[in-house]
């Protein structure tokens, strides 16, 4: 399974996480500190596998922004790629060419979308256009729902 | 209180904060904003903006406990674009330690029977998420009902949260196997994955479920024969392989199922050759997928032919462009170089060459390269791990996984191919073993006897002598754990210093650390003290200027201040400034010895104590300066000394090139504030037209 997924620029400020164990505060930020520091800190070339304690760690860098996704030691590595891949595509169909301050704007349709793709640290969904479609529905409801509500009432 | 923001106006004015305090400022007069507006009862629809710039502002790393019941009433709301934040925040504050998140559990309960499929989607995504064991235990049978009856979208949710339920109550697996069964029956690919992923848990946690899931086998390999020669499938395409994702869940779960059981692998057989030999290897997903093929089959009962097909992939895989998929064969090949060498042995070729590559595939390829060595190609390895030296020091550097098994490559390459090495070497190496306090009785006796052998290799001679005359104590003790035992005298290891200090192949480097090891050596050995002043007389009027500068302060110490001898034993410095620092050291030794003598300390010789020549706490005039003194590495020596002995240490690993003595000190002084500031890249603003991305960069590349 997936443990964590981390988003941050290249100046190590965080974007977005997501915890798929229960982890206290204080050990998150020790973990968002041992990452950016490990992960700015690779060479261009270097490959993208590192371990750390028992897990593997896979990033990848998008433009500014480095995602880095933690996995249990028994995944496979590459495949941990694609599911980065296939994210920063969802995030592209939805927002259009995608950069990073639409993450920072928009973060709460960043996590919407990560859970119509991922849940409990695995992947839900492996279709693109059913994600899609989803997200669509549900922004779609919330905007129903909401001038439903503003409705004076009654 | 002024009006609270909408969220997107209060990130921008975070953002726009030219300093942390400004920030601050910002983020306090938002949050108290924020506490207002959920003190209030009804504020229409900006409820869930407030709870949004919580989140924004939690996700800084400021606290956010004050919204954890906030989200529960947002939980509870009617709204669903409340319930959407109240979720998410959930999510974010709450976890099973908090007592908080118990008062949710009545909320996903009502919110998995909602009329409306997203909104059980949330209840779903959330129990799966931060579920505790009682909330999981309270809940399992909704989840049960929701894996057998309903629409595939809530399916696949559904399985995927009975999975977290599995692994935080186990027994609760019985409860989902038999659905789990039934979902393999599906065609909708999102609740297959889901399906595969339960009974993969189930199988994982639980060997009589394993035995009861054999029989899926064949449904498996039905599934997977679908994907593999089914035409092109929009919905699930990815660079030509249909459904990757689930093709290695399947795959996995096939391994599980095939491990230590002759029929279940035998009827997965014709498949995983067939995905071997088909699967389009071009792009990183395809890789992905032939990397799993490769651990099931290699891991399964599989026959003979089929091992070798999967090996000869991995073979391929080395010679990749794609550093990631090298690292990935190098992994694989070292799991199964024990029981499958043979097949290994036929790339040995390519796996020498990865040692050319300056990265973490290298500790790999070095690790399976020694493991491949045998007494047919010992030469012939040899050889190519020579060329390939200094790739190995440097990855040994960044990747060892052990001290040990650090400190044994680079003696091994220094041995083999010694005269291929960077001058650096020489310090780095005696910076680790210094940190390797554990193994110095191993590394020295390895060393001594490496010495012995051969002096033709400077590098390996210097240290060689550092280690003696800074662990000679050790050697002459004899008994070390690690090595076998053999008995060292005094006078073998100084026939090896003095070996060392005659010989024609010693360049006057490696002779300066052969006379300091002599040195040393006298204040931790105790009958041939005479013989050691000899040998040090003796170069007081050698040609080498360094070495007769060296020769003639040592014996100052032996003449006049016999008791400080003993400092030598704390010169405990290293680097190519050795020379340079324990000439400063020993000039302010004899300066401290003139301040004692004004002190009127007493010239009682003080007795050689233990292993590493520390002075004992006698209670000389001078003992208590001494005390303070004699101190291995930590305790400050006289001012002078604790500049150059403290900054060396971090010196060294930046610096290659030698110093005069004028320079050593005040150089390595200033470096130390290099190595503590970190660099700070410039904060990045929109408008900068830097090579660098900027946040308004487009993430899709190409």
């Amino acid at each position: 399974m997936m443990r964590f997924l981390l988003l941050f620029s290249r100046q190590g400020k965080l974007r977005l996480q997501k915890w798929f164990t229960p982890i206290s505060e204080r050990e998150k930020k020790k973990i968002i500190r041992d990452m950016t520091s490990m992960v700015l800190a690779r060479q261009p070339r270097s490959c993208n596998f590192l371990h750390w304690k028992d897990l593997k760690i896979i990033y990848k860098r998008y433009a500014s922004l480095y995602f880095c996704l933690a996995v249990d030691n028994q995944e496979n590595e590459l495949l941990a790629l694609e599911v980065i891949h296939r994210y920063v595509e969802l995030l592209d169909k939805y927002f259009g060419n995608v950069c990073e301050l639409d993450i920072i704007f928009n973060f709460e349709k960043a996590y919407f979308i990560l859970d119509e793709f991922l849940i409990g640290g695995e992947i839900q969904e492996t279709s693109k256009q059913v994600v899609n479609r989803c997200i669509e529905s549900s922004d779609m409801l919330q905007e129903t729902m909401e001038e439903y509500m503003s409705k004076p009432a009654f | 209180m002024s009006p609270s923001i909408p969220l997107q106006e209060m990130i921008r004015a975070i953002r726009s904060a030219r300093t942390q305090c400004e920030e601050r400022g910002v983020i306090q007069r938002e949050c108290a904003a924020i506490r207002a507006q959920f003190r209030q009862v009804d504020n229409g629809g900006a409820r869930s903006h407030n709870l949004a710039k919580l989140l924004y502002v939690h996700m800084l790393g400021y606290p956010a406990h004050f919204g954890q019941m906030e989200c529960v009433r947002m939980i509870a709301s009617p709204r669903y674009s409340e319930k959407r934040v109240g979720y998410l925040g959930a999510m974010m504050l709450l976890d099973e330690k908090q007592d908080a998140s118990l008062l949710i559990t009545n909320s996903i309960k009502n919110d998995l029977a909602h009329s409306n499929q997203y909104v059980q989607s949330l209840a779903l995504c959330t129990l799966a998420c931060m579920g505790s064991a009682e909330m999981c235990r309270d809940l399992a049978p909704e989840i049960d009902r929701l894996l057998r009856a309903s629409n595939s979208y809530i399916k696949k949710k559904a399985a995927l949260c009975a999975v977290h339920i599995v692994r935080k109550v186990h027994d609760l697996g019985e409860l989902f196997a038999p659905a789990a069964r039934s979902l393999l029956a599906e065609k909708n690919h999102g609740v297959l994955h889901g399906a595969v992923v339960l009974i993969t848990q189930l199988c994982e946690r639980n060997p009589e479920a394993l035995e009861r899931f054999r029989k899926t086998v064949p449904d498996l390999v039905q599934i997977m024969k679908g994907l593999v020669i089914s035409g092109y499938s929009p919905e699930h395409d990815v660079a030509g392989i249909s459904d990757p994702f689930l093709q290695v869940r399947i795959l996995r779960l096939l391994r599980i199922l095939g491990r230590h059981n002759e029929t279940a692998s035998d009827a997965m057989n014709d498949l995983l050759a067939q995905v071997a030999t088909n699967t389009d290897s071009t792009k990183t997903v395809g890789n992905a997928v032939l990397y799993e093929t490769v651990l099931t089959v290699l891991d399964i009962k599989s026959e003979s032919g089929l091992r070798v097909l999967a090996v000869n992939i991995l073979g391929r895989f080395l010679l990749n462009n794609d550093r990631n998929i090298r690292y990935i064969a190098m992994t694989s090949l070292q799991r199964i170089v024990g029981t499958d060498h043979n097949a290994v042995q036929r790339h040995r070729g390519t796996i020498v060459d990865c040692l050319k590559d300056q990265d973490a595939s290298v500790n790999r390829a070095l690790e399976l390269s020694l493991a491949l060595v045998s007494a047919s190609n010992i030469r012939t390895m040899m050889k190519e791990l020579a060329q390939a030296a200094s790739g190995i020091f440097h990855a040994a550097e960044r990747y060892a996984p052990s001290q040990r098994w650090h400190i044994d490559t680079i003696l091994h390459v220094l041995t083999t191919a010694g005269g291929d090495v960077r001058d650096e070497t020489v310090p780095n190496l005696i910076q680790l073993i210094t940190n390797t306090s554990e193994l110095h009785c191993y590394t020295v006796h390895k060393l001594y006897r490496a010495l012995l052998t051969d002096i033709s290799q400077p590098s390996l001679v210097q240290v060689a002598c550092w280690c003696i005359g800074e662990y000679g104590d050790l050697l002459l003790k004899g008994e070390c754990q690690e090595t076998e035992p053999s008995q060292v005298t005094e006078d073998d290891a100084l026939d090896a210093l003095e070996t060392v200090l005659q010989s024609h192949m010693s360049s006057p480097a490696t002779r300066g650390f052969a006379l300091t090891a002599t040195m040393k050596l006298s204040t931790r050995i105790t009958e041939n003290v005479d013989r050691i002043r000899s040998i040090v007389s003796i170069y007081g009027s050698c040609m080498d200027v360094e070495l007769q500068q060296r020769a003639v302060e040592y014996n100052a110490l032996f003449r006049k201040y016999d008791h400080m001898r003993y400092l030598t034993s704390v010169l405990y410095v290293i680097g190519s400034n050795e020379e340079a620092v324990v000439s400063i050291s020993v000039r302010c030794s004899l300066q401290v010895c003139d301040l004692l003598d004004l002190l009127g300390g007493s010239e009682e010789p003080l007795q050689p104590s233990t292993a590493l020549g520390l002075p004992n706490s006698t209670s000389t005039a001078g003992g208590d300066l001494l005390d303070l003194l004699g101190g291995l590495e930590l305790t400050p020596l006289a001012p002078g000394l604790t500049h150059a002995h403290t900054h060396t240490h971090t010196h060294t690993h930046t610096h290659t090139h030698t110093h005069t003595h004028t320079h050593t000190h005040t150089h390595t002084h200033t470096h130390t504030h290099t190595l503590v500031e970190t660099e700070r890249e410039p904060e990045v603003k929109n408008l900068t037209k830097t090579k660098l991305q900027t946040e308004t960069s487009s993430l899709r590349i190409k």
